[in-house]
């Protein structure tokens, strides 16, 4: 029963800082400050995801967390790129 | 029976063989020879019927069309059809025989003019002997389009593409409301056949649709023989060649709708409206005709007026006709049978002095390369059997003694004079309106027929205004008026025989219930001085006056202002119709996106929300809703601003990372909800479609990648609120209203039925796997698809570079 709260109190402070992460997204003021924000809020909803499935008891969200941890990674070093560069793909000559 | 059938259909099998005949031998025999044939062997087999038809009896013949609906090809021998098959076959033959030597062997394309021709024929003989009424509008629009044909038969020319286009409106309006009545007369009476439905008088008489049905059939039937106001088309359509004007605009298709007035009469006679209608339009229409027939100068325009003002009198005479249904069998009523009998002998008489005075145009216009009555005068010298002619048919349809004009003339005053003394229907206060204005139009009349005769004829011959030099018809070009000019003065001199073997049985089918014998309906040409007589006298010398007058008078005719003319208003309503119709279209058809979607929204907003609030469906029940948690709310938040974000960043880039914050979360709801693979799959997609979005936004072109804001718009704003509200009060309201239970327990067996754990994934691939299977190959064809569209592209490009 505490476990259970404190899950919850915690995935209240992950929402939290998920919104902070928004203020973030939504500010900027640089393109970069908001893909942060964005890589930030994806290794939130891990935390969040893998508190919940605590709480549910179930094991079916594990894939989900790799994925996210995969993809946001790819989607950060393609703003990255895209940023850096101007292109996400180059094309080779 | 199936010769019956041959018969009527002769002409159809003969405009088959035509083209063969003229290709092979019309280098050795007009293909009008061969052509003639058709309504010769017709005439012939129909006047077989003339004795038996006469004593009272009628045939019926069935020809199986589609007999599970019902249709088929009746055809119903009486009276009334006899006198327009042999009129139709008649008038045929003596039409072929003249355009044998009217129109050129070598000139003209012969085998289009004679396959028109025969088509219209056919269809003419089919509508009148056609007891089917869906049949019979077939038959009937076939005539409106070898008509059409006819007219613009030099198609070369503007002003004839011009009149077919003109009549081929007019009359399929017509036809098109004459349809409309058909129908609705066959649900009154749930039958197709018209005796049936004249069997059933009193049922339909009494129906709600019977006024609706009547209009719609007299606006076919006053179109199609141009009566006022729609007579304009006939006019432009003396474009056609002048046998096609004979036969098609004076003697047989004009008459149709009078056909059809006459057919339906056992029907709607007796009500005042149709009285009304068909006597108040046909006197009008006789009145407009003659005035108008005053002011021309082309002798074919003359003529066509004259056919309309004509037309008006045969029309006014059945309305009057109409009354004996009403007054039933007695004297009253057998007073007015005799106006539906004068209606029927015009009927024949228009057709034989119309029909020779129109060849008499063709000959002048033949010979003198003219028909304008202002270069034409002193043709009695030259022309002296045309001038014969024209003045036997011109006299004839002056309403003068000894023609048979002058009979059916005295029979028309005396119908309306007796108009006086009925009291019903309004007209003992309006009854003296129709002598007054059929008088006042006999006069003009006169004064045109006169003017047609010694404007041309009279005067002085002036060859130097003709550009050919003139002589007399060959003898087969005046055979066919000959012919006419004969009956015309025969039915003076026997009127009666006519009448008792072809008009009393025409009458009996027009008015069934009325006792006919025919000692009342004899035809005198000499009954005393009556009011009739003194009528005409006074026709024959107030017009005198006014033809020799005619030159002082006339010009104020002549310049009647154009503007004001019916044909003007309807050359002016087609453009300025299709002017509004193109600026009404350009409105809202802007060529813009998002006026479309907007459209497409506004009308999906107006739907849906007002059939929730019309039906009271807009009700919420929350008492199965889930609580909700802290942590919920909190992504509810996340997406909001996410979302507002998106709509109110003045940068690209914001847009898009924005948007991935909202997919993100969207696949935390899916979480929370427990769907793994929903998330899973969410998840994915987000990052590739936000992956996709920057590499749309490298290639905007360079000017305009720094975008302002999004512009404000009001509209969109309440379209989009709207929208959003709809969506919400819809699925609020769906979600409280579940009417039976989910069928997730069957689903829940997965593992037993399919040997699977993951229920959605049973679901994709086993259960619903049609579903998976489609949007794979949707999937393959976005792929390609996109292939494509890029390699295209740089196909054109490298085509660019070679140029």
């Amino acid at each position: 029963m505490i476990f259970e709260t404190i899950l919850r109190i915690a995935l209240g402070i992950l929402m939290l800082s998920i919104l902070a992460n928004m203020y973030r997204v939504v500010k900027g003021p640089s393109g970069a400050d908001r893909v942060q924000a964005l890589d930030s809020i994806g290794i939130n909803l891990i935390a969040s995801i893998a508190a919940y499935s605590v709480l549910f008891h179930t094991q079916a969200f594990f894939d989900l967390i790799l994925l996210i941890g995969i993809l946001s990674f790819i989607g950060t070093i393609a703003f990255a790129r895209f940023i850096e560069r101007g292109v996400v793909i180059e094309r080779k000559r | 029976m199936a010769i019956f059938f041959i018969f009527i259909f002769l002409p159809f099998l003969s405009a088959i063989l035509v083209p063969f005949l003229y290709k092979y031998l019309n280098r050795l025999v007009h293909t009008g020879w061969f052509v003639l044939l058709a309504p010769l062997f017709i005439l012939i087999y129909l006047l077989q019927y003339i004795p038996s038809i006469a004593a009272g009896e009628t045939y019926q013949y069935t020809l199986s069309w589609i007999p599970t609906l019902g249709i088929n090809i009746v055809t119903y021998v009486d009276g009334l059809s006899l006198l327009f098959g042999l009129l139709i076959s008649g008038v045929g033959v003596l039409v072929i025989i003249y355009s044998i030597f009217y129109m050129s062997k070598t000139r003209e394309a012969l085998h289009q003019f004679y396959v028109y021709l025969l088509l219209f024929m056919g269809a003419m003989l089919g509508l009148v002997f056609s007891d089917h009424l869906l049949v019979l509008y077939g038959f009937w629009e076939l005539t409106s389009v070898s008509s059409f044909l006819l007219i613009a038969y030099w198609y070369e020319r503007k002003s004839s593409r011009q009149g077919a286009l003109k009549a081929m409106l007019i009359t399929v309006i017509g036809g098109f409301g004459m349809l409309a009545g058909f129908i609705m007369l066959i649900m009154m009476a749930d039958t197709y056949s018209i005796r049936e439905i004249i069997a059933q008088v009193d049922v339909i008489q009494n129906h709600a649709l019977f006024i609706p049905a009547m209009l719609c059939i007299l606006l076919g039937a006053f179109t199609k023989s141009a009566q006022f106001p729609f007579g304009i088309w006939l006019p432009d359509a003396m474009e056609a060649p002048t046998p096609v004007s004979a036969y098609l605009h004076s003697a047989t298709m004009v008459k149709a709708g009078i056909y059809l007035v006459a057919r339906t009469t056992p029907i709607f006679g007796g009500s005042s409206v149709w009285f009304w209608l068909v006597a108040g339009v046909g006197v009008i229409t006789l009145l407009y005709g003659s005035l108008s027939a005053l002011r021309q100068t082309d002798l074919k325009a003359l003529l066509a007026y004259s056919t309309i003002s004509q037309l008006g009198l045969i029309m006014s005479l059945l309305g009057v006709g109409s009354l004996a249904v009403y007054f039933g069998p007695g004297e009253k009523g057998s007073l007015f049978t005799v106006a539906t009998f004068a209606a029927l002998f015009h009927l024949f008489n228009h057709s034989t002095f119309k029909g020779s005075l129109f060849m008499v145009v063709g000959i002048i216009d033949h010979e003198t390369g003219k028909r304008d009555i202002r270069y034409l005068s002193g043709l009695m010298q030259v022309l002296p059997v045309t001038f014969t002619i024209a003045m036997v048919g011109a006299f004839s349809m002056a309403g003068l003694p000894p023609f048979n004009g002058f009979l059916s003339k005295e029979m028309f005053f005396a119908a309306m004079t007796e108009l006086t003394h009925v009291s019903a229907f309004g007209l003992d206060r309006l009854g003296l309106i129709f002598p007054v204005i059929a008088w006042i139009a006999s006069v003009f009349t006169f004064v045109y027929c006169m003017i047609f005769v010694f404007k041309t004829f009279g005067g002085k011959f002036h060859p130097e205004k003709l550009t050919r030099k003139v002589h007399e018809a060959s003898f087969g070009m005046l055979f066919a008026p000959i012919v006419l000019c004969l009956f015309v003065v025969l039915t003076f001199f026997f009127p009666n025989v006519l009448g008792k073997y072809i008009l009393i049985p025409a009458l009996t089918s027009v008015l069934p219930m009325m006792p006919i014998s025919s000692t009342d309906l004899k035809i005198s040409a000499w009954h005393g001085i009556n009011t009739e007589l003194l009528m005409t006298i006074g026709v024959v010398v107030l017009g005198f006056l006014l033809f020799r007058t005619a030159k002082r008078w006339i010009r104020l005719f002549r310049n009647y202002p154009q503007t004001l003319t019916l044909n003007h208003l309807f050359n002016k309503a087609l453009p300025s119709m299709e002017k509004r119709a193109a600026s009404l279209t350009n409105r809202y058809m802007t060529g813009s996106l998002r006026h479309y979607l907007s459209y497409i929204f506004s009308f999906f907003v107006m739907l849906l929300l007002g059939s929730l609030l019309l039906n009271y469906g807009l009700k919420f029940d929350f008492s199965n809703d889930a609580s909700i948690t802290l942590f919920d709310a909190g992504l509810v938040l996340v997406m909001l601003i996410a979302a507002l974000t998106v709509l109110l960043t003045n940068h690209r880039v914001v847009a898009i990372v924005a948007l991935g914050a909202v997919g993100y979360m969207v696949s935390m709801f899916f979480v929370i909800f427990r769907a793994p693979d929903l998330a899973l799959t969410q998840m994915v997609v987000e990052t590739v479609t936000t992956v996709l979005f920057l590499l749309c936004f490298y290639h905007l072109p360079k000017l305009k990648k720094d975008i302002e804001r999004i512009p404000f718009k009001l509209s969109n704003l309440i379209i989009s609120i709207s929208v959003g509200l709809t969506v919400t009060l819809l699925a609020l309201s769906a979600n409280g209203h579940k009417l039976f239970e989910p069928i997730t327990a069957f689903f829940e067996r997965a593992y037993e039925l399919a040997g699977a754990k993951n229920i959605v994934n049973a679901i994709l691939v086993d259960f619903r796997g049609f579903d998976t299977m489609l949007e794979i190959s949707v999937l393959t064809i976005a792929g390609l698809g996109v292939y494509v569209l890029i390699h295209q592209r740089s196909k054109r490009r490298k085509q660019d570079e070679t140029e």
